[in-house]
């Protein structure tokens, strides 16, 4: 290995909502990106190359948006970078620019995801054009179904994990979705949109967008601010669609996980995490998840919603950012996931802030539930191991 | 200092007007064909990443339908980015540099047939200011062989001599869509598409794909009897606005060039993606590639330009100067956005 260690040194998102029509494409990228930087303490002229991420063009009706973009990114004179691995992208975008500095390409990378949904339309995006699929929801809602059936989870877990999330989200400013008044009752007669999914346990759609700084060693000790330390990386793809696939434990979120774990030194994820935030666009992918990736034994995820461990306060809190199901710019909301594990290693997610957090996972999926990309990111290179 | 990364295989599709075939299924035997001859099994591949563009499809999300081809099972490391396939290579060749690794597989494809190029790509321009303008690819060329022609930089001969250079290349080019053996005076009794542009100073509208596969140095040396050493590599863009370039210039690819390391050595030949006649000039220019450097050879993007392969097609051509002609070092180019506003270069040689 020729790699050395990269780290997260500034983080900025913009304040997600239905429509942010107070800024243009560039006006919100730019936002974050300012942000990133100031957290930083650094100028556009020390950023050396720039990474970025977004879901399909079509969703702006922008083709390739880093040509336009390139000057509100700072990026003339630059090279400059479009990820795009469908819903995990944000992920993935991140990782691209953690190797750029990890194999030492570059110093100093800015990355950045956005989505702008109300420019467009993301309902046509996802389920209109020449697919005419059936959205988000339609593909995974069976899944879920088969998850239930297959663990024996009560129906509750669902509007449990919606209630958590959208109270956690009413501590983080950035949030989209803010439901102080939220409730197990108010989740349960909401509309039922895909069986089993009600319209409260789904996530909106949003205006936002993420950015981060990451740097390698030497720059990490210059920065003003804790970093967060990229402990581990991985990406995983399988196919959508063949008979025998698991569309609830795919196999290639098992391997992700397991290549995170691996890279990060974690041996028992469940105990040596502290925190996790996981792509959970609808409530039921938190159990999911847990399981899916290795945190829970089988049937196990949903008794850990239910026992309220993924609570903010609980031994293993989940999305305490209020996850993809309270902001859903969705080529940032992967970013929006590694940042947050990053901020909260850092010490620095106010409000949300889990007590004593130095491990951090964090995950996206995309596609058929078939796109997997994951960070850890520790409070010091040594985290993992201080854990044993 | 990266490490030299090697291309060990590599294989095209024929670019057709129309191919009547989807894109995982003209994709499929492209991807087979590199991974044989690079060597390894497909099993064994370390890392994949493709580019391509979902607005040539009409369709989101239609890059998910290519990992048919790849055969992502059991599932791999993969990634995509929505770019030319060179810049899929560049994020493979990162991603080698980590060394746990050790082979690599890039693919580019696109298909522009279902779609109107003049509907699709002012949709790359700033969404609020130029988009509502529709200026089209070929007016915004238009304009900068203009600027270079105003400036006395380039001649409507020069260009003329550029296509019937490539048309004849093209002709030994079995990937190639354009070719043709008319002297530049035929040529330049053709009226013009918009002035100052000449049908053969346009590229053609191509579907078509491209494979790649890269290796770490010891399995490079390992699987192939002439490995083709990735030298220096680099990419850089220009300001978007056109009206706040000097279009008779290229800054980007000058910085990427030289990054790269093209002024280090003699270089032998160049593919470049000059799409419209008149780009070699420029490129070569801001490259600094004399008069000794064949241009080229395969006839170019104005023989050929299935857009999303076509930087990566300049990889496999540049390649296959080195590994099947004998040739020493090699220059090749990619581009992306209207009038070159996003340039990669890369160095290749051989042992």
């Amino acid at each position: 290995m020729s790699t050395q260690p990269a780290a997260v040194i500034g983080i900025g998102q913009t304040k997600h909502k239905k429509k942010r029509d107070d800024v243009s494409l560039p006006g919100l990228v730019r936002e974050a990106a300012q942000r990133a930087l100031d957290d930083a303490e650094l100028n556009w002229t020390d950023i050396d190359a720039v990474v970025l991420g977004k879901a399909p063009d079509p969703f702006e009706g922008v083709m390739m948006p880093e040509l336009s973009m390139a000057d509100a990114l700072g990026a003339n004179g630059k090279p400059i970078m479009r990820v795009h691995t469908a819903g995990s992208v944000g992920g993935s975008t991140a990782l691209v620019a953690t190797h750029l500095v990890q194999t030492g390409v570059h110093d100093r990378v800015l990355t950045v995801a956005y989505e702008k949904q109300a420019e467009g339309n993301a309902q046509w995006g996802l389920a209109g054009g020449r697919s005419g699929g059936m959205g988000a929801g339609g593909i995974f809602a069976p899944w879920m179904r088969t998850y239930i059936r297959r663990s024996g989870a009560p129906e509750d877990i669902g509007w449990k994990v919606a209630v958590k999330d959208r109270q956690n989200a009413c501590k983080n400013p950035y949030a989209h979705l803010h439901l102080p008044d939220i409730s197990i009752e108010k989740v349960k007669e909401s509309p039922m949109l895909w069986d089993p999914i009600h319209f409260l346990e789904s996530c909106p759609s949003s205006d936002g967008a993420v950015a981060m700084v990451l740097t390698n060693e030497a720059g990490a000790k210059k920065a003003p601010r804790k970093p967060a330390w990229v402990l581990g990386t991985a990406m995983r793809s399988e196919l959508g669609t063949f008979p025998g696939r698991d569309t609830v434990r795919p196999r290639a979120g098992v391997e992700c996980a397991h290549m995170v774990y691996d890279a990060a030194g974690i041996k028992n994820p469940r105990e040596q995490i502290d925190v996790a935030e996981l792509y959970v666009p609808f409530s039921w992918y938190e159990p999911m998840w847990l399981e899916g990736h290795d945190i829970a034994g089988p049937g196990e995820g949903w008794r850990m919603v239910e026992s309220g461990e993924t609570e903010i306060t609980g031994n293993f809190p989940v999305n305490a950012s209020g996850g993809v199901l309270s902001s859903n710019p969705i080529g940032a909301s992967g970013m929006l996931r590694f940042a947050e594990a990053a901020l909260q290693v850092r010490g620095e997610a106010g409000e949300h802030q889990v007590a004593d957090a130095h491990v951090g996972l964090a995950q996206a999926y995309g596609g058929s539930a078939q796109y997997f990309a994951m960070w850890v990111v520790g409070s010091t290179l040594d985290a993992v191991d201080k854990k044993k | 200092m990266a490490n030299d990364i090697a291309i060990v295989g590599y294989a095209q599709s024929p670019s057709l007007r129309q191919a009547e075939l989807t894109e995982p299924q003209f994709l499929f035997p492209v991807i087979s064909e590199a991974i044989e001859r690079a060597g390894v099994e497909r099993r064994e591949i370390g890392f994949t990443c493709a580019g391509s563009c979902d607005y040539l499809s009409g369709q989101t999300f239609a890059f998910v339908m290519n990992l048919e081809a790849v055969g992502a099972w059991p599932p791999i490391s993969e990634s995509h980015v929505e770019m030319d396939g060179a810049w899929a290579l560049y994020e493979a060749w990162v991603r080698l540099q980590h060394g746990d690794i050790d082979t690599a597989l890039v693919f580019g494809s696109g298909k522009s047939s279902p779609g109107l190029p003049a509907e699709i790509y002012p949709l790359q321009m700033d969404p609020y200011t130029l988009t509502p303008l529709g200026a089209d690819p070929v007016s915004l060329a238009a304009l900068q062989a203009r600027a270079m022609l105003d400036a006395g930089k380039i001649t409507e001969r020069e260009m003329a001599e550029t296509a019937t250079r490539s048309r004849k290349n093209a002709i030994g080019n079995p990937y190639a869509q354009v070719t043709g053996d008319d002297d530049p005076e035929t040529l330049l009794k053709e009226p013009y598409v918009t002035a100052p542009l000449r049908r053969h100073d346009l590229p053609p509208i191509s579907d078509g794909a491209c494979a790649v596969v890269l290796a770490t140095a010891d399995k490079a040396k390992a699987l192939s009897k002439r490995p083709v050493w990735i030298r220096g590599i680099d990419h850089r863009i220009d300001i978007h606005q056109p009206g706040m370039r000097d279009l008779t210039e290229s800054p980007s690819t000058r910085i990427a060039g030289k990054n790269a390391g093209v002024g280090k050595g003699k270089v032998d030949v160049a593919e470049l993606s000059a799409t419209f006649s008149y780009q070699e000039k420029l490129l070569s220019q801001e490259l600094g590639l004399g008069d000794g450097v064949e241009i080229n050879p395969s006839g170019g993007p104005l023989a050929a330009n299935p857009v999303m392969a076509v930087g990566l097609a300049r990889f496999a051509e540049a390649a296959r100067q080195i590994a099947e002609r004998g040739k020493k070092r090699a220059v090749a180019h990619a581009t992306s956005g209207q009038c070159l506003q996003q340039n990669l270069v890369a160095v290749l040689e051989g042992d």
